[in-house]
């Protein structure tokens, strides 16, 4: 191994410790342990899980299985601002397919992909729970309601200016 | 005088329509003032009108909706200061709810008694409502007795299969172990069902004093809420809760001086539909994938690490502190046949006033729908009610007069599911609907068993067949016999439930499929490929705004000349007719 690779893999060994310590000895973590990996490095990286799996004596092949079959893990980098479009029924009924595409459109990417600088991460979700004011996208936590193609594109927009 | 107070609804919605910086404006208005008391409360179940204030003096309220910052300052300015009431925004007046736009005087509220009411975040609020009162009263009852309450009251689970409380905490009480637990289930995944999450962002204390007789009920010392991570500020309040019962011992060791102790945590989901299903919640919980497995045995008997489990959903247990402090006769009161109490629906879609509304189980869905929400939102025609989400059915007109509990539901092919209502009008392509549904089951199905892996895939091609005009008419009986194969052959209730969307809108909205097959027209027009968008040229004028609009440059033509849209570039998105200021574009 390189010494700069080396020295990344300490860092992250170094980033990663707080979590292995919390789970240690726990029973049943996977799930909060995977999502504290992903709160700390961004996203399910493969080094990572290999060794927190190391750490704590779990199966690598476990704890890549639940990260697969759960859909708020990324296996990849996500952008600096993820917007989860809804993607329910009262949106879907609402019209949020048609936003959706415009939303492709204006970022040049599919769903579940980044924008080549980094900016933003389209996801779609099942349901936000704000299905009143369908339709619905959450940006960074945040809900935006009552939307129509335009008004989304608008609304990423000053998350862009607001940076 | 009295305090007058000023609340602010701040739950998910609200926030979402923008009530924070109506908060903000408030604060800052109101900095300094002690006659005024500014206050965050949880949902009233008016989405549609958020974001909502509530001015209430001398035990007297009135609220206001669709209030934007100028709106907010003159609430102080003229309503708390010179009692001037502002009758544009007006929603609810002091006789409860008069205001001729909004009624909730056909609701009955027991799970929503607080919501809206009191600040989540303040326990003391919840104190003066009577709560915890229902949890003394429970312990100093014998285990038997406290469960033959929630029997006779009645109540069903809320979660969608509609079996009986009392008869579950009894099989959980007779299991024998050292260790049970009390899960509530608070994954709501029905795609348009939101009711959970108010009474989660709402009054999180009626969980956890739901939760905390049950556990004492059932002999379980531990409980935990499996919450969905979609629903930040529910886990948020929940948190603040949870301490706060600890801290007053509602919740820990010997509560209430009593030998009883049951303590709560909180497991987040991870995004899978399926998790919603007890055993796979079970497996979730233990951090596995969330596969389900056969039963029996059933959670009662090995639930959580194999322990005797009780899984309840969030509005079942949200019913509890009610019925032991009112009593089972008060609640088997309300309600027809074997549906007891009220139930909470999320109204979403096509309506004029989407929300919570809570009424007496039998009410015809035709009252839910036309007088509590309102009827169809700018005066389209109602075409389905769909009840249940992806494991429930798509209702027409004709059935409108059904009453709202389980048997009846049931009879009709839908189910009642968790409570959500998603309204639709002439505009929702019904083929469209069943193909939703079926690629939400076919993304969610876990893959255990081929029934529901393989068959929801074959039938979601032969939808998206039908809805290219590529379908034959022998599509549909092929679409129903995969159907009933899947539901017979599926392990669990996600696979058992799903061809439920296909099967009702086969039998009610038959024509439209026929429609989409044998006349190759989408009748709703949604169905992009049986669509087509052509601009008038008697109509147009040349402004070019459709050219410049359109997104893949599928509109040619010359300035104050007829512009033309070429069929073969255009997506179909819609944006050129909205811009055209002559309505000269239509959809053949
Ligand atoms: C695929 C599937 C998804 C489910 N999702 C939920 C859910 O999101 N919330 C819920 O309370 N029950 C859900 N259920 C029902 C639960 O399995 C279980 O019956 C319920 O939590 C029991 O509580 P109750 O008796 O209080 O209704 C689901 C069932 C299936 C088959
Ligand atoms: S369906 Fe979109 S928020 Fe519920």
């Amino acid at each position: 191994m390189s010494p700069v690779a080396q020295k990344g893999l300490d860092s992250l060994e170094a980033k990663l410790e707080p979590i292995v310590t919390r789970y240690r000895g726990k029973k049943g973590v996977a799930i909060p342990l995977l999502a504290d990996i992903q709160k700390t490095v961004g996203y399910i990286a493969e080094e990572a899980v290999d060794y927190v799996a190391r750490e704590l004596d779990l199966p690598a092949a476990e704890l890549f299985g639940v990260a697969t079959f759960y859909a708020m893990f990324r296996m990849r980098p996500e952008g600096k601002h993820v917007v989860r479009l809804c993607r329910g029924t009262a949106c879907h009924v609402q019209g949020s397919a048609r936003i959706g595409e415009q939303l492709q459109r204006h970022l040049g990417v599919s769903e579940g992909e980044t924008t080549s600088d980094g900016v933003f991460s389209l996801q779609y979700v099942a349901c936000l729970g704000c299905c009143s004011l369908a339709p619905v996208m959450m940006v960074d936590g945040e809900v935006h309601g009552r939307l129509t193609p335009e008004k989304a594109v608008d609304v990423l927009e000053s998350y862009r200016t607001r940076d | 005088m009295d305090k007058t107070i000023v609340k602010v609804g701040l739950a998910s919605c609200g926030v979402a329509a923008g009530a924070v910086p109506i908060y903000e404006t408030l604060r800052k208005v109101l900095e300094g003032r002690s006659d005024v008391e500014l206050k965050k409360v949880g949902c009233i179940g008016l989405c549609y009108m958020e974001p909502i204030v509530e001015v209430e003096r001398n035990g007297v309220s009135i609220a206001y909706g669709k209030v934007d910052s100028d709106v907010a300052k003159r609430i102080v300015s003229e309503h708390v200061d010179q009692g001037k009431i502002l009758e544009e925004n007006l929603i609810l007046n002091p006789e409860g709810f008069a205001c001729e736009n909004v009624r909730i005087d056909k609701q009955v509220r027991i799970v929503l008694r607080n919501s809206g009411v009191i600040d989540p975040e303040k326990i003391d609020e919840y104190l003066a409502r009577d709560g915890y009162r229902a949890l003394e009263k429970a312990l100093a009852m014998k285990e038997p007795d406290l469960i033959e309450e929630v029997t006779k009251s009645g109540l069903r689970g809320r979660g969608g299969a509609g079996f009986p409380t009392g008869v579950k905490w009894k099989l959980a009480r007779q299991s024998q172990s050292d260790k049970k637990y009390f899960v509530c289930n608070a994954d709501e995944g029905d795609p348009g069902a939101f009711m959970d999450r108010s009474v989660l962002e709402s009054d999180p204390h009626s969980v956890l004093e739901g939760m905390a007789i049950g556990g004492y009920a059932i002999g379980a010392d531990e409980g935990i809420i499996y919450c969905r991570a979609e629903y930040p500020l529910a886990i948020k309040h929940l948190n603040v809760a949870l301490e706060q019962a600890r801290e007053r011992g509602f919740l820990g060791k010997n509560i209430l001086g009593t030998s009883f102790s049951f303590d709560i945590h909180i497991k987040e989901g991870a995004g899978a539909f399926v998790c919603g299903e007890e055993t796979a919640m079970i497996a979730s919980i233990e951090g596995k994938r969330g596969m389900p497995r056969p039963r029996p045995p059933f959670p009662a008997q090995s639930g959580v690490f194999g322990k005797p489990t009780n899984i309840n959903n969030v509005e079942t247990i949200a019913n509890i502190p009610w019925i032991i402090l009112n009593g089972a006769d008060a609640f088997a009161a309300m309600g027809v046949g074997r549906s007891r109490g009220t139930k909470v629906f999320a109204l979403a879609g096509k309506i004029k006033k989407g929300g919570l509304a809570e009424v007496a189980m039998g009410m015809p869905l035709r009252e839910v729908i036309f007088d509590v929400a309102g009827g169809i939102a700018d005066d389209k025609k109602f075409k389905a009610v769909q009840l249940g989400g992806p494991s429930g059915g798509c209702l027409p007109e004709s059935l409108l007069d059904t009453p709202v509990d389980y048997e009846s539901i049931n009879a009709t092919g839908a189910i009642m599911g968790s409570g959500g209502m998603v309204v639709m009008d002439e505009t929702t392509c019904i083929v469209d609907v069943a193909k939703f549904f079926l690629s939400f089951v076919q993304k969610e199905s876990c893959g255990k068993c081929p029934f529901c892996r393989i068959g929801t895939k074959r039938m979601l091609e032969i939808l998206e067949r039908i809805s290219n005009g590529q379908g034959k008419m022998e599509d549909l009986d092929l679409l129903q016999e995969l159907a009933l194969q899947v539901k017979e052959g599926s392990l669990c209730g996600l696979g058992q439930t799903a061809p439920n969307p296909v099967l009702t809108t086969l039998k009610y909205f038959r024509d439209e499929y026929e429609a989409h097959i044998r006349d190759k027209k989408c009748p709703a027009k949604v169905c992009t490929k049986l669509i087509h968008y052509v601009i008038d040229p008697q109509k147009c004028i040349g402004c070019t705004k459709c050219a410049r609009n359109c997104p893949v440059s599928a509109i040619t033509g010359e300035v104050k000349k007829a512009h033309m849209i070429h069929d073969d570039i255009c997506i179909r998105c819609g944006l050129c007719r909205k811009v055209c200021p002559v309505q000269a574009i239509s959809v053949e």
